[in-house]
């Protein structure tokens, strides 16, 4: 018998809910049954009960196509996007908890832009260049082909907090920049564009806030949804850290 | 009441909003962002294959410049875009890219010596120069003369969004997070800003500015079916309609991408056809070559999307539960190749279908995609009726696109009109006019009347419910308003989009009744909004009795050039009116560089002008005696149209190339 005459399974959708503005309400979980559809992502059925069963479920979803980031959260205990997971790849009992570490908006939506911000902000994920006046008439600057691709390798991260959520290190201290921000000092270290010398990025990550902090879990590169090699990376801004220090 | 002073606020966090913020900033004006969401979460972000700049350095873009991107681009718009316009944007592409490239974009870059490419289904051996070694290379795109599409892989407005967001945090610009502006505030035919709520505590908040920027994007949600992201609601659209005052241009020109996953509708880029993918129907018969010998799978995206939907009507669809589609094949291109230049696509078909691309055919259909109208400015990104408001970007109609956009051409307009829109408002905060005479008691008159609207909503019983009414709205664009359209469905979609409305100043916030963070209020509030821009979308789609471009008239196929060589204006004067007010604005031929003429598709179905002959007569003389005198390229075309005057002095400078030095 194939798929389209089964009769469709019922999923039974346990959410962890709290609204922080609302002085009566406490964590709590809740349950909701709906029936499962034909491809359905965790996006369409939260959608479907926001529609249909409450229509006070808050979450986030931009994209809802695995790019923006915006949807993490903890989908059975790890972290990931809701908006790419296929509930045919879950049992029917599925539990949604919001991402953890960051500021809770309301049931599983979470403040990860203003987290995000303040680590670039931190370790200034930018191009430093005070030398160059650009002159945008004239030719680019010539990059190797194989250099552009290791770079924009890096630059796939989406900052959707899925790696800080499942670090073990930041759970103890949370100064600590987690493998987001790691990745971000990788990438922009590999960037000769980014004029800052080995002894600013040690200032910036050489200390136990950075990469001398991770306990080497690595539960980051488990989770990342983008399977950035986050382990490699640490590793190696690890030996280039410990060189500099050791000047 | 809480009031928030700046010299330039910006409604939008995308790649428009951005660049105009950190444009301002360097010419020293204070810049606030108001964004939905965290600006890198943009639907900037999901631009997968490209930005269109003429830079020339991979052997298949050689002897590309503005001349031939404006060419192209014009046709792409069937002839619909402001000249002078395109012009402008063709001319500064280039420096945009370079800009962006300092600021970090990992551009794919040219790699000398030989390669394979895909090419019309065949393998082509291609030789890059050595001196083009290390410069930024570009890919196939739709309706293009040459290679112009710049990229990094295909996640390229990602790369440039998180460069931007960088280069905005680099600059100090203000953001402010998860604040929805709702209204804009304007006395004596002035804009001064708007009044936001912050989606996190519902607070009400008034930013007062001496110029205001809308960087919203499009308005793809109000089809059931669309690749835009869910925040692309067309709300810029709607606030800016609300004053009365502003005008919206050509909202019926929506475009269907060729290539959206079925059923869920997320975009594959066309990317995957410009490096060589195949459309194929339900026996794996490559069927564009037959109705398009000349560009097949590469003709301009309305085209293609007409295509597809004729050959499924022919019966040569997919069938699936979620209706008809057909194949996009890209397993010709090898598993390396996708694996490096097409990621994203990978990785949606592994998430979204669960089959590998490499080895599978990944079932599309054309989907809403773009909106080519937006709020009716000048070329300085103003609105043409409210002093003080500017728009750029997608939100805009400037106007670039005209009835039909080029790939490629988007993010590199957003990017483009922000350095220029930038410039234009940092002239006009210079000035003493710029100051800001608003009255206390009309900032506090706006931010009553919204707290008004909002109490109604969260007080009113027996009211209805927002999401019966948004997802019938929806409906009726995805059947009536769609990729073919015709006087009797149009008419239907009128009347009934006008009931909608009229029910949807009775909405009720049923159960949810908070006034922080509650999707039900939001949803309220933007299905409202939703259904006027719905309505002048479909109004003027009913209106306009020709086909151009994107907007296809079964009863009215040939495009009238005589009748409708226009721009469709829409306004809101009265608040208590159910239909928008529709006027036109004519598109003069007498200064045009290109006069109208064939796209080059299917049969030539144009009605001219009668002016047409004579100007495109005029041009060729002008052309044909400066060649004479061995003028060059950039004479001749200041002789046939001046533009270059109207650019900030600072974007004035020539595009350096390989073979063209400056």
């Amino acid at each position: 018998m194939n798929s389209v005459t089964e009769k469709p399974r019922l999923l039974k959708i346990h959410i962890l809910r709290f609204d922080p503005h609302d002085e009566n309400d406490f964590p709590h979980m809740e349950t909701f049954e709906i029936e499962e559809a034909h491809g359905m992502t965790l996006f369409v059925a939260l959608n479907e009960i926001r529609e249909h069963h409450d229509n006070a479920l808050k979450f986030d979803f931009v994209c809802r196509a695995g790019i923006c980031g915006s949807c993490s959260m903890l989908v059975n205990g790890r972290p990931t996007l809701a908006c790419r997971t296929l509930t045919k790849k879950l049992d029917s009992d599925i539990t949604l908890a919001p991402l953890p570490l960051f500021e809770l908006i309301g049931d599983l939506s979470v403040n990860t832009g203003t987290w995000m911000r303040g680590l670039n902000e931190r370790l200034e994920t930018w191009i430093h260049d005070k030398e160059q006046e650009l002159n945008v008439d004239k030719l680019e600057e010539k990059m190797e082909p194989e250099l552009a691709d290791e770079i924009y390798e890096l630059d796939r991260c989406i900052e959707c907090g899925c790696c800080v959520a499942g670090c073990g290190t930041i759970q103890m201290n949370p100064d600590f920049v987690g493998a987001v921000g790691l990745n971000k000092i990788a990438r922009y270290h590999l960037d000769p564009r980014d004029k800052r010398s080995d002894e600013d990025y040690y200032e910036l990550v050489g200390d136990q806030d950075g990469v001398f902090g991770c306990m080497t879990l690595l539960g980051c590169e488990d989770v990342c949804p983008k399977d950035l090699p986050l382990q490699s990376k640490i590793a190696y801004l690890r030996r280039m850290m410990l060189r500099t220090g050791l000047k | 009441m809480k009031v928030i002073y700046t010299d330039v606020l910006i409604i939008g966090g995308g790649l428009a909003g951005l660049r105009v913020a950190t444009g301002v900033k360097e010419r020293g004006h204070n810049a606030v962002v108001l964004t939905l969401v965290p600006p890198k979460r943009s639907h900037s972000s999901a631009a997968q294959g490209g930005m269109q700049a003429s830079l020339a350095n991979c052997y298949m873009g050689e002897g590309d410049n503005e001349d031939v991107h404006f060419t192209d681009t014009i046709k792409g718009s069937d002839w619909g875009a402001d000249q002078e316009v395109v012009r402008m944007f063709t001319h500064c592409a280039p420096k945009a890219i370079r800009e962006l490239a300092a600021w970090g974009v990992p551009w794919s870059r040219v790699q000398r010596g030989e390669h394979t490419s895909i090419i019309n289904a065949k393998k082509v051996k291609i030789t890059e120069k050595d001196e083009a070694h290390g410069l930024i290379t570009a890919r196939d795109f739709g309706g293009t003369k040459k290679w112009r599409t710049c990229y990094t892989s295909d996640g390229t407005g990602h790369s440039m969004l998180y460069a931007m967001d960088n280069k905005a945090h680099e600059d100090k610009v203000e953001i402010h997070e998860r604040m929805e502006a709702i209204s804009l505030m304007h006395e004596a035919g002035r804009c001064y800003g708007a009044i936001a709520r912050n989606l996190m505590s519902g607070e009400l908040v008034a930013y007062v500015a001496k110029a205001t920027t809308i960087a919203t994007g499009g308005y793809g949600r109000i089809y059931s079916v669309s690749t835009n992201a869910i925040i692309c609601q067309g709300m810029g659209q709607a606030i800016a309609l609300e004053t009365g005052i502003a005008t919206l241009g050509n909202m019926e020109a929506i475009q269907f991408h060729p290539t959206a996953i079925v059923p869920v509708g997320i975009l594959t880029t066309e990317g995957c056809r410009g490096d060589g993918g195949l459309l194929l129907d339900k026996d794996g018969y490559r069927f564009m070559p037959d109705y398009e010998p000349d560009k097949k799978e590469l003709a301009s995206r309305d085209v293609v999307s007409r295509r597809m939907t004729e050959h499924m009507r022919k019966g040569k669809g997919v069938k699936s539960r979620y209706g008809d589609h057909l194949w996009l094949d890209i397993t010709i291109l090898g598993r390396e190749h996708i694996e490096k230049n097409l990621r994203e696509v990978k990785e949606i078909c592994e998430n979204f279908l669960g089959i590998d691309p490499a080895k599978e055919w990944i079932p599309v259909r054309p989907t809403q995609h773009y909106s080519m109208g937006g709020i009716r400015t000048t070329y300085k990104g103003e609105s043409q009726t409210l002093k003080g408001l500017y728009s750029c970007g997608e939100a805009a109609c400037w106007d670039m696109h005209g009835f039909n956009r080029l790939g490629g051409n988007s993010v590199s307009e957003t990017v483009v009109s922000g350095m220029l829109v930038a410039e234009y408002i940092s002239d006009f905060c210079d000035k003493e006019e710029s100051g800001v005479n608003i009255h206390g008691s009309t900032i506090e008159k706006f931010i009553l009347e919204e707290e008004a609207k909002l109490e109604a909503l969260l007080t009113k019983e027996n009211g209805e419910d927002a999401y019966v009414l948004r997802r019938r709205m929806e409906e009726i664009m995805m059947d009536k308003v769609g990729i073919f359209r015709n006087g009797k469905d149009l008419q239907e979609a009128v009347d009934e989009l006008e009931e909608l409305y009229k029910r949807s100043k009775n909405i009720e916030v049923f159960r949810s009744k908070s006034r922080a963070a509650n999707p039900a209020l939001v949803n309220a509030y933007r299905t409202q909004k939703m259904l006027k821009v719905a309505l002048t979308v479909a109004y003027g789609a009913l209106l306009r009795t020709e086909s151009r471009g994107a907007h296809s008239r079964e009863d009215y196929p040939r495009r009238d050039d005589a009748n409708w060589l226009n721009r469709t204006i829409t306004s809101w004067p009265n608040k208590d009116q159910t239909m928008p007010t529709v006027s036109y604005e004519n598109i003069s031929i007498s200064n045009m560089e290109l006069p109208p003429g064939f796209r080059g598709y299917g049969k030539d179905l144009t009605d001219h002008h009668p002016e047409t002959l004579m100007r495109q007569h005029t041009v060729d003389m002008l052309r044909e005696n400066l060649e004479r005198k061995n003028a060059s390229r950039f004479e001749i075309q200041n002789a046939l149209m001046p533009y270059i005057d109207k650019l900030p002095l600072k974007y004035r400078g020539k595009n350096e190339r390989l073979g063209e030095k400056i």
